[in-house]
C-alpha cells in the first residue's frame, strides 16, 4: 500500500512519543546507577543526571565486602524456592479437578474460589489468624503459606488445563493409567508453559515482598532482602553498620540507597527480558473468563 | 438450587462422587486451605462487632454491637482517610484509564515489529519492580539534590520538598502509578486488538477511512468488552488503594492528603493495637468495595453485555 504523507507524519509523531515513553521509563534506573557510582559532593551538589560524576565504586565495595547483603539475599532465595514449590504444587492440584466439566460439584467449588477475588478477610483478621491463632510468627511459613494459592492463579491454570485436548487423557486411560497417573504423566508435562508462568508470578511476588515480613518476622537475621533494603532507604541503618569506616561514612551515606536498590533489582532486570513472554502469556490466558 | 434438578434424579449425587472420588480427592487439601486462610479471616471480621482481647481466639469474647462503627463514624481522621482514598483512587483512574487505552492504540500502530516488541518490553518492566524500590526511586528523584529539582533549578525554581508537602502527594501517587503500570495495563487491550477481524480494517480502508476513523470505528468497538471488564474491575477497586506504596511514601507531614483507609487501618490496628476498631473500618471498606464491583458489573452486563461473572 502506498504511504500517504499524513500517514508518514503520524508514524513520525508516534515514534517520537514511543521514544519519550521509553526514555521516561528507563531514566529512573539510569539515574540510580549514575548516582550509585558518583562522589558524595556530586550527589549532594545535584550534579548527577545521566552518568556517574567523579566515578567511585566505594559504596559497592563496602556493601559487598560484608556478608550482610548476601545473607539477606540468601533468605529471599530460600523463601522464594520453598514458596514457589508449595504454591505451584498446590495451585495445580486444585486447578486440575476444577477444569473438569463432568465434576458436578464444581458448580459450587468454582464460585467458592472466585468469591475470594472480590472479598477478603482484610488486614487485621488475617494478621490475628497468622500471628496469634496459628502462631506462625518468625517462621518462613508466615511468608509462604497464607498467600500460597491465589484464586487468580487457580483460574489461570484451570483455563489452561481445560484447553488441553481430551483425547490424550482418554488414550492414557485406555493404557491403564488412573487419574493420578494421568495428572502426573500426561497433564503436567503438557502444561509447562503455564507452570512457567505461575512459577514466575510467584517468584517475583516473593522476591518483591516486604510487608508480610515486616508484620511477622521479628528476628532481623531472618529478613528478606526487600525488608533490609527498606531499612537502608529509611536510613534506619547507619553507614558504619553497613561496614564503612568513619572517613568513608559520608560517601556511603550519599550513595548507599541507590547502590542497594541497584543490587536488589538487578536479578529481576537481568532475567526479565528472557521470561517476559511467560508473564504476558499468563495475562492473556487469565483474560479468558474462568 | 441443589437436589431438585433433573440431572440429580438421573444419577444421585453420592453415586457421582463415588465414581469420581479420585478427582475430588485432589480438592480436599486445597479446600481446607481456602477455609483456613481465605474464609476464616472473613469470619474473623466478627471482631468488628465483638471485643477482641488479644491472644489466639480470633473470634473475640463478647458482643458489643455497633460500638466500633459508631466510634469511627464520629472520627474526623476516618473521614479524612475516606476522602483521601476517593480523591487518590478516582484521580488515578481518570488519568490512567484513557492514557492506557491511547498508549495501547499507539503501540498497535507501530509498523516495525522489532520496535513494537522493544517498546512493549521496556514499558512492562516497571511492573516487576518491588514497591520498596519504586518508593526509594521516587524519593531519590524528588530529593532536594535530585534530578527533578535540578531541572527546575535551570528555570530558577527553588528546590521543592515534594515528599513532605501534602499538596504534592496526589501528583506523586498518580505519576508513579502511571510510570509503573501504564505499559502492563495495555496487555489485555493489545491481546483483544489482535483478535479483531482484519477484513473489517480492509473494508474500511477501501472506503477511504482515515487512521483515526479506523481506530474509532473498528478498533475501539472491537475491544469494547475488554474496556468494560477493566472499567468494572477499576470501579470495584475505588475503595482500595495502593496500600504498600502509600505506606512507603507517606509520613506524618503528608497524612493530610496521603492517609487512606488501609493505612489508617494499619496504624490503628497493627501499630496501635485497636484490633476491633481497625477491623470495623476495614470491613466497611471491604463491603463498599464488594457493593461497588457488583453494581458496576450489573450495569455493564445490562448495557454492553460484558461482565465479570
Amino acid at each position: 500500500m502506498k504511504e500517504t504523507s499524513s500517514s508518514r507524519i503520524f508514524q513520525g509523531i508516534n515514534a517520537l512519543i514511543m521514544t519519550l515513553v521509553v526514555f521516561f521509563t528507563l531514566y529512573p534506573f539510569v539515574y540510580l546507577i549514575a548516582q550509585s557510582f558518583s562522589s558524595e559532593a556530586a550527589v549532594y551538589g545535584g550534579k548527577v543526571s545521566f552518568y556517574p560524576v567523579d566515578f567511585t565504586a566505594l559504596t559497592y565495595k563496602v556493601i559487598l565486602s560484608k556478608p550482610d547483603f548476601f545473607h539477606y539475599y540468601g533468605n529471599t532465595i530460600l523463601y522464594a524456592a520453598v514458596g514457589t514449590l508449595i504454591a505451584v504444587t498446590a495451585t495445580s492440584v486444585m486447578a486440575y479437578p476444577l477444569s473438569k466439566d463432568k465434576l458436578r460439584l464444581n458448580k459450587f467449588f468454582i464460585p467458592f474460589v472466585l468469591f475470594t477475588m472480590y472479598f477478603g478477610g482484610g488486614l487485621i483478621p488475617n494478621y490475628i489468624l497468622v500471628a496469634k491463632t496459628l502462631d506462625m510468627r518468625d517462621t518462613i511459613w508466615a511468608l509462604v503459606i497464607p498467600g500460597a494459592i491465589s484464586a487468580f492463579n487457580v483460574i489461570l491454570m484451570k483455563t489452561f488445563f481445560a484447553s488441553l485436548p481430551n483425547e490424550l487423557e482418554e488414550s492414557a486411560k485406555v493404557d491403564g493409567l488412573d487419574v493420578y497417573g494421568i495428572f502426573l504423566r500426561i497433564t503436567l508435562p503438557l502444561s509447562k508453559p503455564i507452570l512457567a508462568t505461575i512459577t514466575l508470578f510467584v517468584i517475583v511476588g516473593i522476591w518483591n515482598s516486604w510487608f508480610d515480613a515486616s508484620l511477622y518476622i521479628q528476628s532481623k537475621e531472618k529478613w528478606p532482602v526487600a525488608l533490609y533494603l527498606r531499612q537502608v532507604i529509611e536510613t534506619a541503618i547507619s553507614p558504619t553498620e553497613i561496614g564503612a569506616s568513619s572517613e568513608q561514612a559520608n560517601q556511603i551515606a550519599a550513595t548507599v540507597k541507590s547502590a542497594a536498590m541497584v543490587l536488589t533489582s538487578l536479578p529481576i532486570i537481568c532475567i526479565y527480558p528472557f521470561v517476559q513472554k511467560y508473564f504476558v502469556q499468563g495475562m492473556m490466558i487469565g483474560s479468558v473468563k474462568g | 438450587m441443589e437436589g431438585s434438578s433433573k440431572v440429580f434424579e438421573v444419577s444421585p449425587l453420592w453415586k457421582h462422587v463415588r465414581k469420581e472420588w479420585k478427582l475430588y480427592s485432589f480438592l480436599v487439601l486445597p479446600i481446607i486451605y481456602f477455609l483456613i486462610f481465605k474464609y476464616a479471616p472473613m469470619i474473623g471480621n466478627v471482631i468488628a462487632f465483638r471485643k477482641y482481647r488479644g491472644g489466639p481466639d480470633f473470634l473475640g469474647t463478647e458482643w458489643v454491637g455497633l460500638q466500633y462503627f459508631k466510634m469511627f463514624m464520629k472520627d474526623p481522621t476516618f473521614w479524612r482517610a475516606f476522602t483521601n482514598n476517593l480523591v487518590l483512587s478516582i484521580s488515578y483512574l481518570i488519568v490512567r484509564f484513557p492514557l492506557t487505552l491511547i498508549f495501547a492504540l499507539l503501540i498497535n500502530e507501530i509498523r516495525r515489529l522489532k520496535l513494537k516488541k522493544f517498546v512493549q518490553t521496556v514499558s512492562y518492566l516497571p511492573h516487576f519492580i518491588s514497591m520498596v524500590i519504586l518508593a526509594g526511586m521516587v524519593k531519590e528523584m524528588l530529593s532536594a539534590a535530585g534530578p527533578i529539582n535540578a531541572l527546575l533549578g535551570h528555570f530558577g525554581v527553588e528546590p521543592i520538598a515534594f515528599i513532605s508537602l501534602p499538596q504534592w502527594f496526589p501528583t506523586i501517587y498518580v505519576t508513579s502509578g502511571i510510570w509503573q503500570g501504564l505499559g502492563w495495563g495495555t496487555i489485555l487491550y493489545l491481546a483483544a486488538m489482535t483478535g479483531i477481524n482484519t477484513e473489517l480494517y480492509e473494508a474500511a480502508r477501501i472506503d477511504g477511512a482515515s487512521r483515526l476513523r479506523l481506530a474509532w470505528h473498528v478498533t475501539i468497538p472491537g475491544i469494547l468488552p475488554t474496556i468494560m471488564t477493566l472499567l468494572v474491575l477499576d470501579i470495584g477497586g475505588i475503595m482500595g488503594s495502593n496500600f504498600e506504596k502509600i505506606l512507603l511514601l507517606y509520613n506524618p507531614l503528608t497524612y493530610e492528603s496521603a492517609d487512606v483507609i488501609s493505612t489508617y487501618v494499619y496504624r490503628m490496628g497493627i501499630t496501635g493495637g485497636n484490633f476491633s476498631y481497625a477491623t470495623a473500618v476495614g470491613l466497611f471498606e471491604g463491603v463498599i468495595g464488594l457493593i461497588l464491583v457488583t453494581t458496576a458489573n450489573t450495569i455493564s452486563k445490562k448495557t454492553t453485555k460484558s461482565s465479570l461473572w
